[in-house]
């Protein structure tokens, strides 16, 4: 390298090298140290693998871990089930203006507080709410019915709150795809599922593969959600995080903790790009 | 499954029905939200007491409007300054990163955009624990060592900026890397040849034609710095901002007043993204 673009480059790489060594790898670092000592006294640790020790013999953060992983996978699928058609009407049947007007719309929701979209959900499903105002005055129930603090009003929540991240790579992949394509299958004879399987599906893949893994990566570190719309006894792993770390002051085990959390995450990232060919820099970039 | 395609009209019905009803769904919660702002009632629920507007102006028990709620309009406050300090971090490192990826070739260059990638897939909690727990072992040898308090180490707004920047960083990056791509180099190259040095080039033509995308990105990053609420709510100190204000008054039992701010935050974001649009439709 000339010395005038060496210069340039040192002083390019320097700001993001700051900012992966500063806030993002040595912070890690710190925090797994932090996960592996145990308190023996005032200010005297020794490293033990304690927390983690806690962490798998009590049934109750176990069953959270666990619980935490099934309802985020299970709100990803969801998501995706829900936003699939939505996103290939806007990418394929609608056109022009009332394309990026739908698109539009979809994103509106996203530009404000994840707490203005929980508190909706709140006012609608809270045992004065409308839909139990609405069901009482249809006369379908004839008491008030409390719809929050159950896992189904968890769902509703973080299906939602996740819903555009699910759209915006689905409409992006889906909108590359060539109409001739489609109809070309279709010619051949393929029937509208077959080409769904054949041709739409692998097509969207990246997108499929993008919006999931944001989706459930977002789904996962929710606290927000499931402790508003779960109440108590909503048991997000999260929540066992907060209570470690700003309540209990149990920085070591709540390290363990969240230490726990970005390992489930990594590992599931990381098998779901694998099982699908896909890598990082694609789906992400 | 195309519109050239032909379909029973049955399918077509309802595929239309379920695409109504998709946006049903994403509209009603924030709908409501915004009705109840105006509800003369002390709870956003039925019944219905009549319309108001003294959730915004009121200025006396038992009905104080936010324009007279001193910790919502301080947090408010807060929360733009957090916003605006972040989108301005963001951007500048978010343009030096577009530049030193797609000008420069080095070893190490894809581990290292993985590496950038990789705030994307860290769940916001975990980074907000690691840079409180980075931080305070900072703060402590410090102390320990040299009898010197970093307040700014603490958790506080600082701690706030740097939590969310570690991941709206990345954000950034993206948005100012895809219009970098698209840059036409030799026009740099023309001004080289025209006498300019690089510095120049770059300030005078490529700085110009980023401009779009950096305005974007200063845009999108606000807002997710305004909204965020996982990393915020591990380091944040006395100052709170805007979305931990409301979820603290949401613990102890909301009052309109929640939904009236709600209604603010949506206007003022909508017209934000207008305005990212209109400046992006123009270049």
């Amino acid at each position: 390298m000339k010395t005038e673009t060496k210069i340039g480059f040192i002083l390019l790489i320097t700001p993001l090298l700051l900012w992966l060594v500063l806030l993002i790898i040595i912070p890690h670092i710190d925090m797994f140290l932090v996960s592996i000592r145990e308190r023996v006294g005032v200010r005297q640790y020794q490293s033990s693998l304690a927390n983690y020790g806690t962490f798998f013999e009590e049934p109750l953060y176990i069953w959270t871990f666990v619980r935490t992983a099934t309802m985020s996978i299970l709100a990803t699928l969801i998501t995706l089930v829900i936003a699939f058609p939505a996103s290939y009407y806007i990418a394929k049947m609608a056109k022009g203006r009332t394309q990026s007007v739908l698109f539009l719309l979809c994103l509106v929701p996203f530009w404000v507080s994840e707490i203005v979209r929980t508190f909706g959900w709140m006012i609608l499903l809270r045992e004065t709410g409308l839909v139990s105002s609405v069901l009482q005055w249809t006369g379908i129930v004839s008491g008030p019915v409390e719809m929050l603090y159950n896992d189904t009003a968890i769902m509703i929540g973080l299906v939602y709150t996740s819903m555009l991240f699910m759209v915006v790579p689905l409409v992006t992949t889906l909108e590359s795809l060539d109409d001739q394509i489609i109809e070309a299958a279709y010619d051949l004879g393929g029937s509208g599922l077959s080409i769904l399987r054949e041709v739409i599906i692998p097509h969207a893949a990246p997108g499929i593969v993008a919006g999931s893994i944001v989706v459930f990566m977002l789904t996962l570190g929710n606290y927000l959600t499931p402790t508003m719309l779960g109440g108590k006894d909503s048991l997000w792993f999260t929540e066992l995080i907060y209570l470690q770390f700003i309540v209990r002051f149990n920085w070591e085990l709540g390290a363990a903790f969240g230490f726990m959390l970005l390992l489930l995450s990594s590992i599931i990232v990381w098998s779901v790009l694998r099982l699908t060919g896909q890598t990082l820099e694609k789906t992400m970039g | 499954m195309i519109p050239s395609i032909p379909q029973s009209r049955f399918v077509r019905f309802i595929y239309t029905a379920y695409v109504v009803l998709f946006f049903v769904y994403l509209a009603v919660p924030l709908i409501v939200v915004a009705i109840f702002a105006f509800n003369d009632s002390q709870f956003p629920s039925l019944p219905w007491e009549g319309f108001t507007l003294a959730w915004f102006f009121g200025d006396a028990r038992p009905i104080i409007g936010i324009f007279h709620e001193r910790t919502i309009l301080s947090s408010i406050l807060t929360s733009t300054i957090v916003g605006v300090s972040v989108s301005i971090l963001s951007v500048a490192v978010g343009t030096t990163n577009a530049f030193l990826f797609n000008r420069y070739q080095f070893p190490g260059r894809g581990f290292l955009y993985v590496l950038m990638l990789l705030p994307l897939v860290v769940p916001g909690i975990v980074l907000g624990i690691s840079i409180l727990v980075f931080s305070s072992t900072i703060a402590n040898a410090v102390w320990s060592g040299f009898s010197l308090e970093l307040e700014t180490l603490r958790p506080g707004l600082g701690l706030v900026v740097l939590g969310q920047f570690s991941f709206i960083a990345t954000i950034a990056t993206l948005v100012i890397s895809a219009r970098l791509q698209k840059f036409d180099q030799t026009l740099e190259d023309a001004a080289l040849n025209l006498g300019a040095d690089r510095l120049t080039a770059v300030r005078t033509i490529t700085l110009p034609y980023l401009a779009p995308a950096m305005i974007g990105a200063g845009v999108v990053a606000f807002l997710m710095s305004f909204e965020n609420f996982n990393t915020t709510l591990m380091l944040v100190g006395s100052d709170a901002p805007l979305t931990i204000t409301m979820f603290d008054r949401m613990k102890e039992g909301s009052t309109p007043i929640l939904n009236a701010v709600s209604l603010l935050l949506m206007v003022g974001s909508s017209l934000l993204a207008l305005m990212m649009i209109l400046v992006q439709r123009r270049s």
